[in-house]
């Protein structure tokens, strides 16, 4: 099937099977390797990108279901060699260490921070629970979140 | 830039940025996982559905029919290539794909190999294979008793480890391994006792969940060589095991690794490497093997446990006599069981100076996923039961539970249970900075009603796997820049800029100018693994050296040099050429006497940690909410303190889980919750309000720059730390981790006289 969306602010077309997830397609297809397969059941959250404004797990949609849509994925967060926020605070804070699930946590942040631009460490604990991590102990990715909002 | 300044002090002990921040925050950093190969296969496999039984039949035919199927790859195919399929670091006993029989759930039988994972995918469930069943045992205890199913016809051992040799040709046994240690005289000691405790503790078996799950692609060479490029934590022994199983000298077989997605012992030795590679010479084409997070599960997992601990303590509170009995689950393959079993074995009498102890452990066979390394390589089952028993003795006393630890700590100078007489160990600091950190003199605010509050403390120990070799080189290239080759995997624990640290600090230099090349053995160095808190130690003792040597090199071949750039220009009289320095690190080591265990030097260094918790029970529905959790780590030196203390944190919250709810759940092998959606890993919303990580440092008189290695250390004692608040709490006394609701509950309505009935 014929898809076609803006990525990063480019438009992609392709030709796709209707089962290819979202999150495949934009690794195999678009190389933008950014957004991890973790889990493979949408808990991890190592797949988040923002599809249309919103956060979405890129493993549960499929790419025809983001035809005509607008998608964000950490790649394309910098603006003229400049990192988000929220990427200067996962950098600053700590927050991270293996970093599979950072991508995807940043993006969740992102949004959190989209609704929310100043939101409580209770707020930042629930906004992006969606997300897992195995390393850090969470502790310094909401120190990061919380620097990003300081910062806008 | 002056004259070449070596001065000390500027690099090592900051709390420094990872090196590859900007490329993990911005999505580029490289893994494994994003690898793609021209003219690559996927490969799939079909697992067993059975826990033991005989393979009758597997037919192939509607797999090999689905569009896009390349092959589908059995033992038969393996045997090949390989004529003795068998793997594994301790024991021969795993093979690449299961030939003849299978011994648990989830075993790989088959590999379907497609142009594109869909077809791969569709084409392993239609794999047919018929068993003839046999009875299996999945209790640890009930699978090492005499009239039990046995799993092997005999055991292997690999040779890799000399005392595991006398093992060679056992049969009609489940028990892998008997490691037994003695010292002074148990029955006597508990015959003069005032007191004898006895229980029995028993741990289930969890998994690691790294979030980047097991992935292999392997590469054939038309030459006849191999690349396998593996996320993996021992790149060194892939090498040496896939030439071994090839026949081929270990320079025809290149392994390397990129960021490791997680690890935590999940991905050593041979996971997926052996069968990928024989996958691809087969087929002559790059093969990928990528697990799901659900296969992992099948994979490896940690040592399920059942520890019978007896102490004998004397009328002022000293413990004189320790007797324990430790029963692993291994699962089906021995993987490092067996060395889980005596290097952790031996460590059970915990930090204390206790006169008597006789610790005898059994690694053993069972129909359940093999067993391994998890991040601890089974210190936490054994803490779990002394600490847990600590409390229990020093409540029975009377004697507060901090100052029954320090009544019996172990103090350097002093011979641990095997007889190494301990060197750089600091239990005195350690309880007085969770004393400190838990206000633990202060009153504390018990709860009221139905939700009551309590605390408590756990303090273990493990000694350093010994005795391990760890090799780098330190380069300084033709410009005078410099990069660090050595093979220790940076698999979020942030080694890659602890090594630049002590390379940078020897050199004088901005460790941002120094660049650690990752793994790979056509490159880089022996490094005999990522495992055990060993690399800061080892692998930075050696990187120390590796870049004196290039140091010395330089001030010889050009003496009032102002910069390495300088250095290059005079010795080679262009801005060209190369210095390398070597460097390697193997400490001195005694094995263990067979009979009783006993060694004068059993390890390089003692790893100690104390935890504290403060919990709050809700007496209606059994659920315990940690609000307070303090890890406290002895580090001997501390190279990045931000690193260290994200160590101690994130190992807190991960024993977190085992602790309250991680728990693989089985039935007849099958492993029932096997997915994220079913096993629950902790989130944001399970923290602790306060969660501290924070070590005390006493410069070890060995370590690089006096540091030891502390990735374990914050695995150590949080359990029992827990589990003695819920005591403190409740008074309930829980043996089995995790401390379920359902369990919690249970207890407490017993204790009260109105047990839950049965479920």
């Amino acid at each position: 099937m014929q898809v076609s969306m803006t990525v990063n602010g480019r438009v992609r077309k392709a030709d796709v099977e209707p089962r290819l997830l979202l999150v495949h397609f934009l690794r195999e297809h678009l190389l933008l390797t950014g957004a991890h397969v973790g889990c493979d059941t949408s808990q991890c959250g190592a797949c988040t990108v923002i599809v249309d404004g919103r956060s979405a797990k890129a493993c549960t949609m499929f790419a025809v279901q983001a035809d005509g849509s607008t998608i964000t994925t950490v790649e394309g967060l910098a603006a003229n060699g400049q990192l988000h926020p929220v990427q200067e605070g996962f950098w600053d804070q700590h927050g991270l260490q293996c970093g599979y699930c950072t991508p995807g946590m940043i993006m969740s942040a992102v949004n959190l921070l989209q609704d929310t631009p100043h939101p409580t460490d209770r707020q930042i604990r629930e906004g992006i629970s969606g997300n897992f991590c195995r390393c850090t102990g969470y502790q310094h990715i909401v120190n990061a979140v919380r620097q990003a909002a300081g910062r806008r | 830039m002056g004259s070449l300044d070596f001065a000390r002090g500027r690099e090592v002990g900051r709390s420094l940025g990872r090196l590859e921040a900007a490329a993990k925050v911005d999505g580029t950093v490289e893994y494994i996982h994003n690898l793609r190969l021209p003219g690559m296969l996927h490969g799939r496999i079909h697992r067993s559905s059975i826990p033991h039984g005989r393979i009758v039949r597997i037919d192939t035919s509607a797999a090999l029919a689905v569009a896009g199927v390349h092959a589908v790859v059995t033992a038969d195919d393996v045997a090949r290539l390989v004529p003795d399929p068998y793997y594994g670091p301790a024991f021969h006993d795993q093979p690449i794909l299961a030939t003849g029989k299978v011994r648990h759930v989830g075993e790989p039988v088959a590999v379907v190999l497609a142009d594109n994972p869909h077809a791969a995918e569709e084409a392993a469930d239609l794999v047919a294979v018929e068993y003839e069943p046999l009875e299996a045992v999945f209790d640890e205890v009930a699978a090492a008793a005499p009239d039990a199913p046995v799993l092997h016809d005999e055991l292997r051992p690999a040779g890799m480890f000399t005392d595991l040799k006398h093992l060679a040709g056992r049969r009609d046994t489940n028990v892998a391994l008997d490691a037994r240690l003695r010292s002074g005289d148990v029955e006597q000691a508990f015959a003069e006792a005032e007191h004898v405790f006895e229980h029995t503790f028993r741990t289930g078996k969890v998994m690691h969940a790294a979030f980047e799950p097991m992935v292999t692609v392997a590469e054939p060479h038309a030459a006849g060589g191999l690349t396998i490029h593996t996320a993996s934590q021992s790149p060194s022994f892939v090498r040496s095991e896939i030439s071994r199983l090839l026949g081929w000298p270990e320079n025809r077989v290149r392994v390397r690794t990129a960021f490791l997605g997680g690890g935590f012992g999940a991905k050593l030795y041979i996971k997926l490497e052996a069968m990928a590679a024989v996958c691809a010479l087969l087929a002559r084409r790059p093969v990928r093997i990528a697990l799901s997070m659900d296969e992992q599960f099948y994979t490896i997992t940690k040592h399920g446990a059942t520890v019978r601990i007896k102490t004998g303590v004397a009328r002022d509170g000293r413990m004189t006599a320790r007797q324990v009995e430790t029963f692993w689950n291994g699962g089906a393959y021995a993987d490092i069981g067996p060395r889980v079993t005596q290097k952790s074995g031996f460590s059970a009498a915990g930090p204390y100076d206790i006169e008597h102890v006789a610790l005898d452990n059994y690694a053993v066979y069972t129909n359940e996923p093999p067993a391994g390394a998890l991040r601890g390589f089974g210190i936490s089952q054994l803490v779990w039961a002394y600490e847990r028993q600590a409390d229990v003795i020093a409540r029975t006393l009377g004697i507060d539970p901090l100052e029954f630890r320090r009544r019996n700590a172990l103090r350097n100078g002093r011979p641990h249970a095997t007889g190494t007489v301990v060197v750089g160990m600091e239990v005195d600091a350690v309880l007085d900075r969770l004393a400190e950190a838990m206000a633990w003199d202060k009153p504390f605010d018990r709860g009221t009603g139905t939700i009551r509050r309590g605390r408590g403390i756990g303090i273990g120990v493990k000694a350093c796997v010994s005795p391990t070799t760890s090799t780098a080189a330190v380069h300084i290239y033709g410009d005078g820049s410099c990069a660090v080759h050595c093979s220790t995997v940076d698999m979020g624990q942030g080694s890659d800029t602890t090594m630049a640290q002590i390379a940078a600090e020897v050199l004088g230099i901005p460790t941002t100018d120094v660049r650690v090349v990752h793994p790979d053995t056509d490159v880089t160095p022996y490094d005999m693994a990522t495992l055990g808190s060993r690399s800061t130690f080892h692998m930075g003792n050696a990187v120390r050296r590796a870049a004196e040597d290039a140091r010395a090199q330089i001030e010889r071949m050009a003496p009032g040099a102002t910069s390495f750039r300088d250095a290059m220009l005079a010795r080679f009289a262009m801005q060209a050429g190369t210095v390398v320095g070597f460097g390697s690190y193997a400490p001195s080591y005694q094995k263990p006497d067979p009979e009783t265990g006993l060694s004068a030097n059993i390890t390089p260094f003692w790893m100690l940690g104390g935890a504290g918790a403060e919990v709050e029970v809700d007496t209606e529905t059994g659920r315990i909410t940690v609000t307070k959790l303090v890890n406290v780590a002895d580090v001997g030196r501390a190279i990045n303190p931000a690193s260290v203390e994200r160590q101690l944190t994130g190992a807190a919250i991960m024993q977190l889980g085992f602790t309250l709810f991680e728990e693989m759940v089985f039935s007849d092998g099958q492993v029932l919750n096997a997915s994220l959606a079913d096993y629950k890993i902790p989130g944001f919303l399970d923290v602790p309000r306060e969660l501290t990580g924070t070590f005390v440092e006493a410069p070890h008189p060995e370590g690089p720059f006096g540091a030891k290695g502390v990735g374990e250390t914050g695995i150590f004692s949080p359990s029992p730390a827990i589990a003695n608040a819920l005591y403190d709490a409740t008074g309930v006394m829980l043996y089995d981790m995790p401390l379920t609701p359902e369990r919690v509950l249970r207890a407490i309505r017993e204790a009260g006289g109105r047990p839950l009935e049965q479920a």
